[in-house]
């Protein structure tokens, strides 16, 4: 769980600059303005997250943090396939 | 610094570039399809890059099969994703931004159909 070294230092760093990516991408959520952008931004923040949950993984040498980002990965990509799916043909989902 | 050191920092490095140049894409660009583009190109070589070196940070280990696991499931979902939203907006009929260069063209490729007739 310590961080120690520069290669550590260097990861975390990178985590921080993803984060401060997704909550730049915040913007496009509010601003919009069609749905479909606001659906892009949401992907957008989810493929951020994986990255730094793999980035922590390393850094904090928690391999148990990949585990979440591949079910966060694949829940995110349900989550854009499900929703592309319901604003074309409303109510059939899946 | 081991050598494998340095090429992991290069990596993180080169693929939090491309992860900021995807984010000034979805941000600045001016049409849903220009945003699904950045996202989907600049946002990918961004996450392979970035997965590249922390799997390289990792060393020989499980972690690194699933690293390259979640590179490869990213490779190819998150473009899907984005052609999967971009093709229903296109159902739905949101019609792409054009310039005014756009109409130029137009104009010019219009002009010999009105010759004919």
């Amino acid at each position: 769980m310590a961080v120690e070294g520069l290669i550590d230092t260097v990861l975390l760093a990178a985590a921080g600059a993803f984060v401060l990516f997704a909550i730049v991408l915040v913007y496009r959520i509010v601003a919009g303005p069609t749905m479909q952008d606001r659906v892009i931004a949401v992907n957008g923040i989810g493929t951020n997250a994986v990255v730094v949950l793999a980035l922590l993984a390393a850094a904090l040498d928690q391999p148990g943090f990949l585990d979440v980002a591949l079910v966060y990965g694949l829940l995110n990509f349900l989550m854009s396939i499900a929703i592309s799916k319901f604003t074309v043909e409303r109510g059939g989902v899946i | 610094m081991t050598p494998v050191e340095l090429l992991a920092i290069l990596l993180v490095a080169a693929g939090t570039f491309f992860a900021f140049v995807a984010v000034v894409g979805i941000v600045r660009l001016p049409d849903l399809y220009t945003r699904a583009h950045a996202t989907s190109k600049s946002d990918t070589l961004g996450i392979i890059l970035t997965l590249g070196g922390v799997a390289l940070v990792l060393g020989a280990d499980v972690s690194v099969a699933k690293t390259a696991l979640l590179g490869v499931f990213l490779f190819v979902t998150n473009p899907t994703a984005a052609h999967a939203i971009t093709r229903a907006a296109h159902d739905q009929g949101i019609e792409p931004w054009t310039n005014g260069d756009e109409t130029t063209v137009a104009e010019d490729s219009a002009q010999p159909t009105e010759a004919e007739e």
